[in-house]
This record gives structure tokens, C-alpha cells and sequence, in this order.
């Protein structure tokens, strides 16, 4: 989030698009209903089903699946045309205004609607409510990324918020909810294969030389990037990949196309997984290493709008589990005493990977990170800190590009709208969208084991739209089948008027449901991320 | 009413919100969750599954064993034996196939300085920059 959730409630127009917030992001869904009934802010939300959220909008668009590209050029369009755009913003502050005026030219609010199939007067209402608003903040989720097209519909988002000046300012900017707990965080600490922490790139000689020598190690970081997931389930299956170490994730569940991962997991050479369950994952692998709760560890989880926050150990180590941490010191000891002996380069001294504490970790986190320079366990305390803080006397960072962007100027992105790649044709009629909801969460590890939330939600529902379900003589509770080009799966259908007609919709987090059966390999071709939101199925009674 | 041995501030393990949670323990079970009102990403609210979804803390599946595949089954080993095979395994599949043979999946659900430490694992002793996440997911 370029903001902070304390400053929701400040915006007079939200317009949320690809988050079902009420569900995937509970706490903030409050903020975002506390600005609209306490604050009387406006709500646009871009959404094809009608999600909770609806209740509390004041334009409810809702684009055939895919088409979001569209509806912002179309929205934007409309902004430049009325004369609605912040000109003072745009020269100060911002480049390549020009190209995007070009870019959506065509576009207009008819155009619009024969590709979306939202009403063309709603665009231009929803172009004006969002452009005339003192503030106005954008939020989006996995609806929006998850797509063969995930970072044009991101981009789109940006170019609303530079046209009409929404940036830097409270109740303003361009907000992603991350789902995972630690995904920002993840990221940040170079979690990603082209970065190292802080989003340093690997191709910066600077950046590798500057870890090479704290580092002390005897191997150099290469300079090209490495393998995303999806890469590297591809590259398993055609032999590059021969080993992995999976920490605490379940691709099994979680990766698209489940078939075609359970193929690569059973094929490898040497899979270790290190987890606290043994999940479908860890039951592929050649070594499990049993690591710790949240509740066990010490360390910091990076939330949603940067914040750096402090992770308490509460309990002792259960058994024979040993904290994550201490596990993967221990293997860097074992790697760094082979890799020594075996060195032609006897001279160089390998870092030794003993670490008194998670404080002393992120310490050298810190010395190598620019932006978290200033951040140590002891100031965290108790309300943790928001990145960038350059220095230990700095507060932190709530609003991002207040007076400047990242880069200097904002740079507007022309985009050309592209269909995805799997719309719906005559023998897979359906749009399968899949995504979470409120009582569980991603693969069902830890909310199954929770036994008041399997109680309220204990299986996977498929649901339909009413009018599909009874054209087709499928009633709520019947079993249906859901198949695919890749994959099938069956589950109690659930029929409602929140879909819109051939729309199914599946949540992600039961193995005997399984959605990600389903969905394609198809990927965004930038962020790489899997298009979970539109493929086309078919259903029927058994 | 239950009296509480201790109270540990923590950070919620599910989603990107970034509650602060409560933890009440007694006896070390965590039995109860509440949030300080100060919280600064939640004020104090939590939704369903900060409040009620930590019984997979006390599961009986938790896992308190390493495990090694031994003739095709996963069966219980000692730490030394299944590290020294990971380490052992990891630098014969590098020598033999080279550094970006090999992939390293940080974790979401991990802290920054595990998943800190696993790609400087990666990246520093292995050498190759297959690191990713499953965030994009
Ligand atoms: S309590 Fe709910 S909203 Fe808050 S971090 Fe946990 S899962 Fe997210």
C-alpha cells in the first residue's frame, strides 16, 4: 500500500476492484465501512459478483470476467475528455501523459460497455464520482493480479490515481491487500529471483558485490535472475531442476494446475519440505524438517502497508521441532564448513551463521538494506514501523511519493486492452473465478485444524448462479462436477443470486475441492503471477 | 474465569492485515485471543480467524520429528542425519548439475528473517538466484 490503513477512513471515494475485502481482508472491509456510513465517503466498486461490499456502494460495476483493462481505459478516457484530469499534477509531476491520451483515445464509454458490459453512463458516472473527490483511494487484491494480464490492470489502476493527482496525500493512493500474512515481507527480503532484500536487483554489481563481501562467502550471486514457481515446476518436468527446499508453503494445494505440480513433485530428484504439517507437499518429500508455529518463534511479519511488526515467541518448542531459524543456520553451518573445504579459494573466510537471536538476524538485514537501515527489534516495540526508515531516527514512512515518486516522476502506461486467455466457448460454457473466504485460509493447514472454523464452513461449496442452476436441474446441496481442459473436481453445489449468470465460483481451500485442479498454467508474461480468476469449465450432476 | 499465566503481544499468522493478537496462555495453551484497543493496524478488532483459529497450535498432526524416505515411506530420523543428508544431497546435486539445478521456495507464512536467511542460503552457499515465493498465488 502506497497508504496506511489509519487514513481509510480520511478518503472520500474508495474504489475497490478485485477484493472481496469483507472476506479476505476482514479488518480493513471495517475501515472501508466505517469511511462510507460514519464519513460518508462514496464506494465504486468494480466486482462481477455481488460480495458483501455491495451493500455499501454507491456505483456497483460489475465487467465480464478479464475486461478490467478496458473499463479503467474507458474510465480514463472519459476523465481526459470532460476535462476531469489534475493538469498541475500531471506537469509537475508526473511523464508520458501524452502517450496514455493516445492510448485511450478510442475508448470511449460505448466502447466500453460492448467490451465490459457495464453501462456506459456508469463509466462516466464512475469516471466523475472517483475524479471529482478531494481524496480518492484505490484497492485491489488477487482479483486484479491474478490474471494473464495482472500488471496492465495494475498499471490502469496507477494511471487513474496520476490522471486525477491521488497520490502522497492522506485517504489517497494506489493500495494493494496482500493476502499472506508475510507476503510483503517475503518480497522484501528477497524472496523474489531478480532481487535481493530491499528489491536491490541481482544484475546491480554493486548490490551482489556489496553482499559478496558481507556475506563472506565463497560462491558469487549470479547476475541473472533465477526461476519463478511456475518456472521452476516447469523446469523440474523438463530436467533443469532437480532439487527443491520448500519452506513452509503447499504448492500442491496452492499452485495452478495441481496435476501438473503433483507430476513435478513426484518426479524430482530430492525434495526437501520444512513445515509443521505434513501437508500434501511434505508427503512428496525426501526430507521433512518439522519447524514451529508463529507461536513459537521469535522474529517480524511485514503487514500489508509496510509496517514492521514484532512476532513473540509465547510457548515452548513442541518435541523434537526445532524454530525455523535455527534450522536453517544449521544447514548454512553445514553448507559453509563442505563449501570451505572444498574451496580453491582457501583464503576468504566463510561467515560463520551463528546468530545470537532473530534480532541479530535482522540486524545484517538491516546493515544491507537501505530503506530498513533504521528499523531494529528494540524500536519495533511496541507499534512496529512503517519502511522506508533510512535511520534510526526516523519515524517511518505511513504515506508513500508524498513530495516525489520512487523514480523522480510518475510515468503514465499506454495499455492495449487484451482478452484472456481462456474465455468461455461452447463446450466449457462456464467462467470458473475462484478465490478465498472468510472462516479459512489458503490450503486449509492451519484454519482446518481450527475446530469452531471447520465447524462453521467444513466443506468446499461450489457455487452457481440461481437461474443457471435450475436451467440445468441442479439444485443446492446436489453434487456437481466442475471439469476443465486440465482437470476436474467434484463438491455440493450452492446456488445464488450473487454470481452473475455463467459464473462459478470455488474457494482454494479444500484438498477434496480442489479449484486449482482447474485453473490454467496461463501467466501474467511480467509478475508471472497465474490467471485464478477466469477459466472457462463446464458443469454437471452426478 | 480463567487466570491467565502470561499474556504474549504477537502478530496475527493469516492474512496481510497485520493484527495484533493477545495470546492468553495457561499452562502453555493458548486458550483465549484478544487485541489491545492502541493496535495500530486494527484498534483492536480482529475478524474470525485472528480470534478463533489457533487450535492448529495444539494439534495432535503437528509435526515434532524430522523425517527421512526410507525405502520408498517417510520414517523418523535424528537432526544430525536428515540436515547432514540435505546438506550432503544439495552440494552433489550442484557439483553434478550445476547451482541453478536447484530451487528455493521462501515462505509467505515465515518470518523476514527465516525467509532472510534461506536465500542468503541460496543465493551466498548455493549460488543460484532460483528463489521465489508463492506470493504471486
Ligand atoms: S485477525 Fe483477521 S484481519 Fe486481522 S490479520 Fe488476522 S486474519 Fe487478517
Amino acid at each position: 500500500m502506497t497508504n496506511s490503513i489509519a487514513d481509510i477512513h480520511l478518503a472520500e471515494v474508495l474504489l475497490v476492484t478485485g477484493s472481496n475485502t469483507t472476506e479476505a481482508h476482514p479488518v480493513i472491509s471495517l475501515e472501508m465501512k466505517k469511511a462510507v456510513r460514519q464519513r460518508g465517503a462514496k464506494l465504486i466498486l468494480i466486482d462481477p459478483r455481488e460480495i458483501e461490499l455491495a451493500d455499501f456502494a454507491t456505483l456497483h460495476l460489475r465487467p465480464r470476467s478479464g475486461t478490467d483493462v478496458a473499463l479503467l481505459n474507458s474510465m480514463a478516457h472519459v476523465i481526459i475528455g470532460r476535462g476531469w484530469a489534475k493538469e498541475e499534477f500531471i506537469a509537475a509531476r508526473t511523464e508520458n501523459f501524452d502517450a496514455l491520451r493516445e492510448a485511450v483515445k478510442e475508448s470511449t464509454p460505448q466502447w466500453g460497455e460492448d467490451v465490459t458490459g457495464v453501462p456506459a453512463e456508469m463509466i462516466e458516472e464512475a469516471a466523475q464520482v472517483y475524479s471529482q473527490a478531494g481524496s480518492a483511494a484505490i484497492f485491489w487484491a488477487m482479483g486484479i493480479t491474478q490474471s494473464s494480464h495482472g500488471v496492465d490492470n495494475v498499471q490502469a489502476l496507477a494511471n487513474l490515481a496520476l490522471l486525477t493527482g491521488n497520490f502522497g496525500k492522506p485517504g489517497s493512493g494506489v493500495n494493494p491487500l496482500r493476502g499472506q500474512n508475510n507476503v510483503q515481507g517475503a518480497c522484501d527480503m528477497g524472496g523474489l529471483p531478480n532481487v535481493l532484500t530491499g528489491y536491490q536487483q541481482v544484475a546491480d554489481e554493486n548490490a551482489r558485490a556489496k553482499f559478496e563481501n558481507a556475506w563472506q562467502t565463497s560462491v558469487k550471486i549470479p547476475s541473472k535472475p533465477g526461476l519463478t514457481v511456475t518456472e521452476m515446476m516447469n523446469g523440474v518436468l523438463d530436467g533443469r531442476i532437480k532439487a527443491l527446499y520448500i519452506l513452509g508453503e503447499n504448492p500442491m494445494l496452492s499452485d495452478p494446475n495441481t496435476n501438473h505440480v503433483k507430476e513435478a513433485l513426484e518426479k524430482i530428484e530430492f525434495l526437501v519440505a520444512q513445515d509443521i504439517f505434513l501437508n500434501e507437499t511434505a508427503q512428496l518429500a525426501h526430507v521433512v524438517l518439522p519447524g514451529v508455529s508463529f507461536a513459537e518463534k521469535e522474529g517480524t511479519f511485514t503487514n500489508t502497508e509496510r509496517r514492521v511488526q514484532l512476532v513473540r515467541a509465547a510457548l515452548p518448542v513442541r518435541g523434537d521441532a526445532r524454530r525455523d531459524l535455527d534450522i536453517i543456520c544449521d544447514l548454512g553451518q553445514r553448507l559453509s564448513r563442505a563449501d570451505a573445504k572444498n574451496s580453491s579459494d582457501a583464503i576468504r573466510p566463510v561467515s560463520d551463521w551463528n546468530y545470537a537471536d532473530a534480532a541479530a538476524v535482522w540486524d545484517e538485514i538491516a546493515a544491507l538494506t537501505p530503506s530498513l537501515a533504521g528499523i531494529s527489534h528494540e524500536r519495533l516495540d511496541p507499534r512496529g514501523i512503517q519502511w522506508p526508515c533510512p535511520a534510526a531516527d526516523h519515524p517511518g514512512t505511513p504515506i508513500l511519493h508524498k513530495e516525489k515518486f520512487t523514480r523522480g516522476l510518475g510515468k503514465f502506461t499506454p495499455l492495449v486492452f487484451r482478452e484472456p486467455m481462456e474465455n468461455p466457448d461452447s463446450e466449457y460454457p462456464f467462467t470458473l473465478n475462484t478465490g478465498r473466504i472468510l472462516q479459512h485460509w489458503h490450503g486449509g493447514t492451519m484454519s482446518r485444524r481450527s475446530e469452531g472454523l471447520d465447524w462453521v464452513v467444513p466443506e468446499g461449496e461450489i457455487q452457481i448462479n440461481d437461474a443457471d442452476g435450475e436451467r440445468l436441474g441442479i439444485a443446492s446441496g446436489e453434487m456437481i462436477r466442475v471439469a476443465s481442459r486440465r482437470g476436474e473436481a467434484t463438491g455440493k453445489a450452492r446456488l445464488t443470486d450473487k454470481l452473475p449468470r455463467g459464473m462459478v465460483f470455488m474457494n482454494f481451500h479444500f484438498a477434496e475441492v480442489p479449484a486449482n485442479a482447474l485453473t490454467g498454467d496461463a501467466v501474467d508474461p511480467v509478475a508471472k503471477i497465474p490467471e485464478y480468476k477466469v477459466s472457462a469449465v463446464k458443469i454437471e450432476r452426478i | 474465569m480463567i487466570k491467565p499465566d502470561r499474556i504474549v503481544a504477537t502478530t496475527c499468522p493469516y492474512c496481510g492485515v497485520g493484527c495484533t493478537l493477545n495470546l492468553h496462555i495457561k499452562e502453555n495453551v493458548v486458550y483465549r485471543v484478544t487485541s489491545p484497543f492502541d493496535a495500530p493496524a486494527n484498534h483492536g478488532n480482529l475478524c474470525v480467524k485472528g480470534r478463533f483459529g489457533y487450535d492448529f497450535i495444539h494439534s495432535k498432526d503437528r509435526l515434532t520429528k524430522p523425517l527421512m524416505r526410507k525405502d520408498g515411506e517417510l520414517a523418523p530420523a535424528k537432526w544430525d542425519g536428515a540436515l547432514g543428508h540435505v546438506a550432503e544431497r544439495l552440494l552433489e546435486i550442484r557439483d553434478k548439475y550445476g547451482p541453478d539445478s536447484i530451487g528455493f521456495l521462501l515462505s509467505a507464512k515465515c518470518t523476514n528473517e527465516e525467509n532472510y536467511l534461506l536465500q542468503k542460503v541460496a543465493r551466498g552457499l548455493i549460488g543460484t538466484n532460483n528463489v521465489d515465493h508463492c506470493a504471486r498465488l
